[in-house]
């Protein structure tokens, strides 16, 4: 070996080595293309499915509305400005209602995921809830609340709660170990543990329930509104939806069954998939073909 | 503890072991980790534990560092607090290289603007200045275990501290690295441990490791972990054979 290797070049040669290659990746349109195009192309698919079968006419039109009519009650929410009453009825009451979720959810999952009695007592209780279809507790809430926001809320909140709790619960529980144990040698007291170490390593479980929790508060909202129909409750989507089946209008279900999809998946591509998108980017935990 | 208040701090034995026993469990299914074990580690001393699996290295780290506690004897502790470096680098991967070596700092609620140059000055120590903001699965593991050494240093600075020795416990920390990577670090290991004159407690099963890097080697039996042996490596030219053959030694002991 030649004496005249500096000291820590070969280190710094290592490092060049064996630093990680990140592939480069493509334009930025195409990303977006691949990413876009076939989510697109398979509702194209579907409705030109849907086209089909409308005109093979193989049951009444009652039964099956064309894609055509749907749109066109669509389009007249929108040009009618009704669809804004329906959406802000709807969405503001899922938003409150999640908000509510996360504040009762996240103490109720520290506890369970760090105190044994707690776990071992109303740990099974909350995983049960879970299952639990919360549109059962729609008369219930309906007997005790009266047809009210209170009775609505309620439902949103059981059906909630307990999915947010689970993915702070699980999120908590697949900390590795050595992340602890490291924090504790570092110095970390018990809060300091908890602040420092726990919750950020429990982030992206805890991300999971929260888009669970979500698509629950959103369902149970949707069940809520469906059965629960007054004059005094506003109308939303699950009110237009009921409405639809009350004028015997196919159409009309179709299109409320559209834009609860629509406001379900976009809450979830708009708010939840960046969120938890960069959060495991960041950590690495992102595979690039993706 | 007693600390030996009138000594001056080059003198104070950062730790030292008085007939120390651990055991996992109780009854007759107790396991004996660590059996009647007596070792102190001078101020500046480099000393590695050597030993077979099960021999309660580990063991007896985790009780310098406070994260378990023995069943029998006493450790004297006069050192600041231990920094401890795993086999794992076991970064935390939301923080960068940077965060990272900040984090026990954050915890002892250090200021950001000192925190900051604390880091730089040890990310520094480790080569790698410039690297602190890269995410630690953006590193080689190499790099990862050089970040988490720094990180056991930067948790040493204490100021509550100030005036006694320090201590850096390693647990196995190249044993999961290629040869190449574990050569150097090994040379890097000794730079930084002349640069900051801090006591070392390094456990491994590797004898070559354990005789280039040590002064001293102590060989721990296993189950339960005794002190069977130690060496003065410096002036033990043929350390390794010697040290070697008394390893397997130990190990077919267990054989039957």
């Amino acid at each position: 070996m030649p004496l005249d290797v500096q000291e820590g070049s070969v280190e710094a040669g290592l490092d060049a080595l064996d630093t990680p290659v990140n592939a480069p990746e493509g334009s930025r349109v195409r990303r977006i293309a691949a990413r876009v195009l076939p989510p697109v192309g398979a509702i194209v698919v579907l409705v030109a499915i849907w086209q089909a079968l409308w005109a093979a006419a193989f049951w009444p039109e009652f039964k099956l509305p064309s894609p055509a009519a749907v749109w066109g009650q669509i389009w007249q929410l929108v040009t009618s400005g009704d669809i804004l009453e329906l959406f802000w009825v709807s969405v503001h009451r899922a938003v409150i209602g999640f908000a509510i979720s996360l504040l009762i959810a996240v103490p109720l999952g520290l506890a369970i995921a760090n105190i044994r009695v707690v776990r071992r007592g109303i740990g099974p209780l909350v995983s049960g809830l879970q299952s639990l279809p919360s549109v059962a507790w729609v008369p219930a809430a309906i007997l005790w609340f009266g047809l009210n926001d209170r009775a609505i809320y309620w439902v949103v909140l059981l059906g909630a709660v307990p999915s947010i709790a689970n993915g702070l619960v699980s999120g908590l529980d697949q900390v590795p170990p050595i992340l602890p144990r490291v924090g504790k040698a570092l110095g970390a007291g018990r809060f300091g543990g908890i602040r420092y170490i726990l919750l950020p390593a429990a982030l992206p479980g805890f991300l999971g329930g929260l888009k669970q929790g979500w698509a629950f508060s959103w369902r149970s909202l949707m069940a809520a509104e469906l059965i629960a129909t007054s004059p005094e409750l506003g109308e939303g989507l699950g009110q237009f939806l009921h409405n639809g089946m009350s004028l015997s209008d196919i159409s009309m279900v179709f299109a409320g069954i559209v834009l609860i999809f629509v406001v379900g998946v976009g809450i979830e591509l708009l708010v939840f998939r960046p969120l938890e998108n960069s959060v495991l980017r960041a950590r690495g935990l992102t595979s690039s073909a993706h | 503890m007693t600390a030996i208040v009138d000594a001056p701090p080059d003198q104070l034995t950062p730790v030292r072991f008085h007939q120390v026993g651990k055991a996992f469990g109780s009854g007759r299914k107790a396991v004996v980790a660590l059996d009647g074990v007596d070792l102190e580690v001078g101020a500046g001393e480099f000393v590695c534990l050597l030993g077979a699996s099960g021999c309660g290295k580990t063991t007896l780290l985790n009780l310098v560092a406070g994260l378990d506690r023995p069943t029998s004897g006493r450790i004297e502790l006069n050192s600041s607090r231990p920094a401890v470096v795993f086999q794992e680098a076991a970064l935390m991967p939301w923080l960068t290289a940077a965060g990272n070596v900040e984090l026990p700092l954050r915890m002892a609620g250090v200021p950001k603007a000192q925190r900051r140059a604390k880091a730089a000055e040890l990310l520094e120590l480790v080569r790698l200045a410039g690297l602190g903001d890269k995410r630690p699965h953006e590193l080689s593991g190499g790099m990862r275990q050089r970040v988490a050494l720094a990180r056991a240093l930067a948790s040493t600075t204490d100021s509550a501290d100030a005036g006694k020795p320090s201590l850096l416990l390693m647990d196995e920390p190249f044993s999961a690295l290629d040869a190449i990577t574990r050569d150097v670090l090994q040379g890097e290991l000794l730079r930084i441990w002349r640069a900051t004159g801090t006591a070392i407690l390094f456990v491994t099963h590797d004898v070559r490791e354990a005789v280039r890097l040590g002064q001293r080697v102590v060989l721990l039996s296993s189950r339960p972990g005794r002190v069977v042996q130690e060496w003065d490596v410096d002036d033990a030219p043929d350390a390794v054979d010697e040290i070697n053959t008394a390893l397997r030694k130990v190990i077919s002991s267990h054989a039957a």
